[in-house]
């Protein structure tokens, strides 16, 4: 119970935090200042953001499908937060060490794009219809290739559990031996997290604000805290399954060695998104499945074969 | 220009046979418009009586232009649509129809373009009144309102749309109004199957401010800010387009040194003008960050135009003969620092966008269009160029002295949305090689001519001689009177070929000022070229157009 109440609260700060923290990194990436006027280096602007979403009209377009619209972002919130439920923070600090952690995984976040589908459907929106059928397109174009790439750890871990895959890795971090897996898992989360270069169901420039452009108030802000968790997700799953962890020299705590690894991870979603143009829909499942899915494919296959070959 | 008078019954014969037929063949439809002649100052070379239809060729053989006139009776105003001759001549033609209600028989759609379409009356005949207070005052009954808006929905059927194939139904979407991706108002009715654009019918006129009427109650001085606003990021590349035609109609010589800050602050306008269709191309195809860093540099541009003209968008700064000032002291520092630091950030703009892989991806290949295609639907500047056709107004009809600048044409391939991106960052290089040139060589003399129709005058001999204090006090007073007569100077603008057709009946007005712009001609390819791509290749098509909203609509 305690470990729940922690692993929540930390999380719902973290997402604030976040948007701070992007909003202060972009602007340094783009040489301008970002907020830095609320508070001690704008962190109050934050706070000054969720009382306004708290506060918005709580609107819901009369030509919209009432119930599934407002569903759509409680599922995107609910189901990143459910995933946490598998991560290991520290020896011991795990909400439920499940034997199938992986696969509880990868089906938790995956329920994520429920919520891009029916939002953008239920908004009876032109603009959204896109966005939703893009996310569509997008969902199956990464989902199979990024669970084939977690396949290479839990083959060399023998494990699916979360826990295990991390001790597993004392010796070394999966990110050597399983390199390839590393990229495409990590590609494939960018896209499940619908940032850019992959935030085609958004694609400002083209859809306005795509799926989502007929949410505001706090069912917006759920969408918002959804991406953000989102992204804290997908960096703490990286760091446990090939950065080994909360594993590290002795000098700081187990605790400490994660959050720093997601948070570098965190920060690489950021660069990304002040770097990279977006692809458009059909590139992006041309690239997942005429390249990415083959490759995770030899992947797998060639661990298994040196795995085999060192057993015998 | 030649100017040659064709009877109504002859005309499309006679185009037909110069567009094809005629050698040099003139393929080129540059502009269609139309003179109000009712109140015009009689002059026995004039037959026209009431209305004059006027088309303007090109023949990119003949490196000329050519104008052709027919006259028409009021009650008769009749003609025959060329539409199935240029492909162009469409809008041109729906403008005319707008602006004079001369009706063109057979044209495919002849409705207003830039007015509402609830709209009474004609906007450029001479009897429509030219500001709100000289009409009634504007009341919003409920029924008005609701007429206002009925004319406002979309009908496939209008436009000879089906609104569903053989397996789909299409879906119908507004990109604008409003929309980030338009960069301002104009609205663009997609026909999808899918994502796939099956046809686009662009709705424009939101931003029409009637900047050609505006010229008829303005003094021929008083005229330039308006000029400024029209492509609004090309700044004194639009004063350059309307003096040089008054100035020829003056016969005004402008000084050597004048004629040289004009070409340097003109090309660091198009530097200006081409940082921002880099930064918001780059963004309109995702990338978000480097919009920041052009819009950045265009400060250090917009530093120097600060320190020269005082404005920086709208620097109503070039004058009829001259310039407003001479530049100001320690103005070399500032632009040697620009010249010094520029071409390091151009490089790193090349690693950060033309280079990228996936800003490859957008672009290569989308939204092609051979030369051929691009002069029948009259596309100028950079979209010319990158379909890999050498033509330059600012070296195949040098004005303002360009012909003594070295510098180069760069040219594209393909014709695509990257290969017109390429031209435009190639074209910054040597805009600055001017720039330098303008600076190491700025020559001595007067920033102004010494003509009687300079404005404002020279002041020097006003008290001393009755004659220069009488011309003196006049053109300051009522502006100058230009003498009668017509000019037109085709410039190379930022955005391609740009003009102002000024017609004079020698009073201290414009009888009549035509203002052809390329972002017009250009809006009017899109259907034409993005048909069969997506909805996010469309946007791709859009940024590497560059076009400016005032640019169409004026």
């Amino acid at each position: 119970m305690i470990i729940i109440g922690a692993v929540l609260g930390a999380l719902l700060t973290i997402a604030p935090g976040l948007i701070w923290l992007e909003r202060r990194m972009l602007a340094l990436w783009q040489d301008r200042y970002g907020p830095n006027r609320a508070g001690p280096f704008g962190l109050l602007v934050v706070l000054a953001d969720t009382i306004k979403l708290f506060f918005k009209e709580d609107w819901i377009p009369p030509f919209a499908d009432k119930f599934v619209f407002v569903i759509a972002p409680a599922i995107v919130a609910i189901t990143v937060l459910m995933s946490f439920v598998v991560v290991p923070f520290a020896p011991g600090i795990v909400v439920s060490d499940l034997n199938v952690g992986i696969l509880f995984f990868l089906a938790m976040s995956s329920m994520g794009a429920y919520s891009i589908i029916l939002g953008g459907w239920a908004s009876n929106n032109k603009y959204s219809l896109l966005g939703a059928m893009r996310g569509a397109a997008q969902l199956i174009s990464y989902e199979v290739f990024m669970g084939l790439s977690l396949m290479g750890v839990v083959l060399m871990s023998g494990s699916f559990s979360l826990n295990d895959i991390v001790e597993a890795q004392r010796g070394m971090w999966y990110v050597v031996p399983q390199f390839f897996g590393f990229l495409m898992f990590f590609i494939a989360g960018v896209a499940e997290t619908h940032r850019l270069p992959f935030d085609i169901p958004e694609a400002e420039s083209e859809l306005v604000a795509g799926f989502h452009s007929e949410y505001s108030g706090m069912k917006f802000g759920l969408f918002f805290v959804g991406e953000y968790l989102g992204i804290t997700l997908i960096s703490s799953v990286t760091v446990v399954l090939f950065f080994g962890g909360w594993l590290g020299p002795e000098f700081l705590p187990p605790v400490a060695w994660f959050a720093l690894k997601t948070f570098g991870f965190i920060i690489f979603f950021i660069l990304l998104r002040a770097s990279l143009p977006r692809p458009r829909y059909d590139q992006l499942m041309e690239f997942g499945w005429k390249i990415l899915f083959p490759l995770t494919l030899l992947n797998l296959v060639a661990t298994a074969t040196i795995l085999l070959w060192l057993e015998t | 220009m030649v100017t040659l008078w064709l009877p109504l019954g002859r005309l499309k014969e006679v185009l037909y046979f110069l567009k094809t037929d005629h050698r040099p063949a003139y393929r080129f439809l540059y502009d269609i418009t139309a003179i109000d002649e009712r109140s015009r100052k009689k002059d026995p070379s004039n037959p026209s009586e009431h209305f004059t239809l006027v088309y303007h060729l090109f023949s990119y053989g003949g490196n000329g232009f050519l104008r052709l006139k027919v006259a028409l009776k009021e009650g008769e105003l009749s003609v025959p649509s060329i539409t199935n001759l240029w492909a162009n001549a469409n809008w041109y033609e729906r403008e005319v129809f707008d602006m004079f209600g001369i009706r063109f028989e057979g044209h495919p759609h002849l409705t207003r373009i830039l007015m509402p379409l609830t709209w009474e009356g004609h906007p450029l005949r001479k009897e429509h009144p030219a500001r709100a207070t000289e009409m009634g005052p504007f009341r919003l009954w409920d029924e008005k309102q609701d007429r206002e808006q009925e004319a406002l929905q979309f009908n496939p059927e209008d436009w000879g749309l089906e609104r569903q194939s053989d397996d789909s139904d299409f879906m119908f979407l507004n990109i604008g109004p409003q929309h980030p991706g338009t960069h301002g108002v104009i609205r663009l009715v997609l026909q999808l199957d899918g994502e796939d654009i099956v046809d686009i019918v662009p709705d424009i006129g939101f931003h029409h401010r009637g900047a050609e009427k505006m010229a008829e109650r303005q003094s021929w001085h008083t005229y330039i800010p308006y000029t400024d606003r029209i492509d609004y990021l090309g700044g004194v590349n639009n004063n350059l387009a309307y003096l040089l035609s008054i100035e020829k109609l003056a016969g005004i010589t402008v000084p050597e040194r004048a004629n040289v800050i004009r070409i340097m602050l003109c090309e660091l306008f198009r530097i200006a003008s081409h940082l921002v269709w880099y930064g918001t191309f780059a963004q309109d195809v995702g990338q978000l960050s480097p919009v920041f860093y052009m819009f950045t540099d265009r400060e250090r541009v917009f530093d120097i135009i600060e320190a020269v003209c005082g404005g920086r968008m709208h620097p109503n700064w070039f004058r009829i003969g001259g310039v407003a000032q001479d530049l100001p002291l320690g103005w070399e520092k500032l632009v040697k620092t620009f010249i010094d630091y520029f071409p390091k950030r151009l490089k790193e703009y090349d690693d950060l966008v033309m280079r990228n892989s996936l800003f490859k991806a957008r672009t290569i290949g989308i939204g092609i269009f051979t030369t051929e295609e691009a002069i029948e639907w009259g596309v100028t500047g950079a979209g010319l160029r990158a379909c890999g056709f050498d033509w330059d107004f600012r070296k195949k009809q040098p004005y303002s002295g360009y012909e003594n600048f070295d510098f180069d044409v760069p040219l594209g391939e393909n014709g695509d949305c990257y290969d017109r991106a390429k031209v435009r960052v190639e074209e910054m290089r040597q805009s600055l090689r001017i720039v330098e040139q303008c600076m190491k060589n700025m020559p001595e003399g007067p920033y102004k001519a010494e003509h009687p129709l300079t404005t404002p005058p020279v002041k020097k001999q006003t008290m001393k001689d009755i004659e220069t204090l009488i011309t003196h006090f006049l053109g300051v007073s009522w502006g100058p009177v230009i003498p009668a007569g017509e000019a037109m100077v085709c410039t190379e603008a930022t955005k391609g070929a740009n003009s102002y057709y000024a017609i004079s009946d020698g009073n201290t007005s414009p009888y009549r000022m035509r203002i052809r712009t390329p972002s017009f001609a250009h809006m009017q390819t899109v259907p034409y070229i993005s048909r069969g791509y997506t909805v996010a290749d469309l946007l791709s098509i859009l940024g590497a157009m560059d076009y400016v909203l005032a640019d169409i609509d004026r």
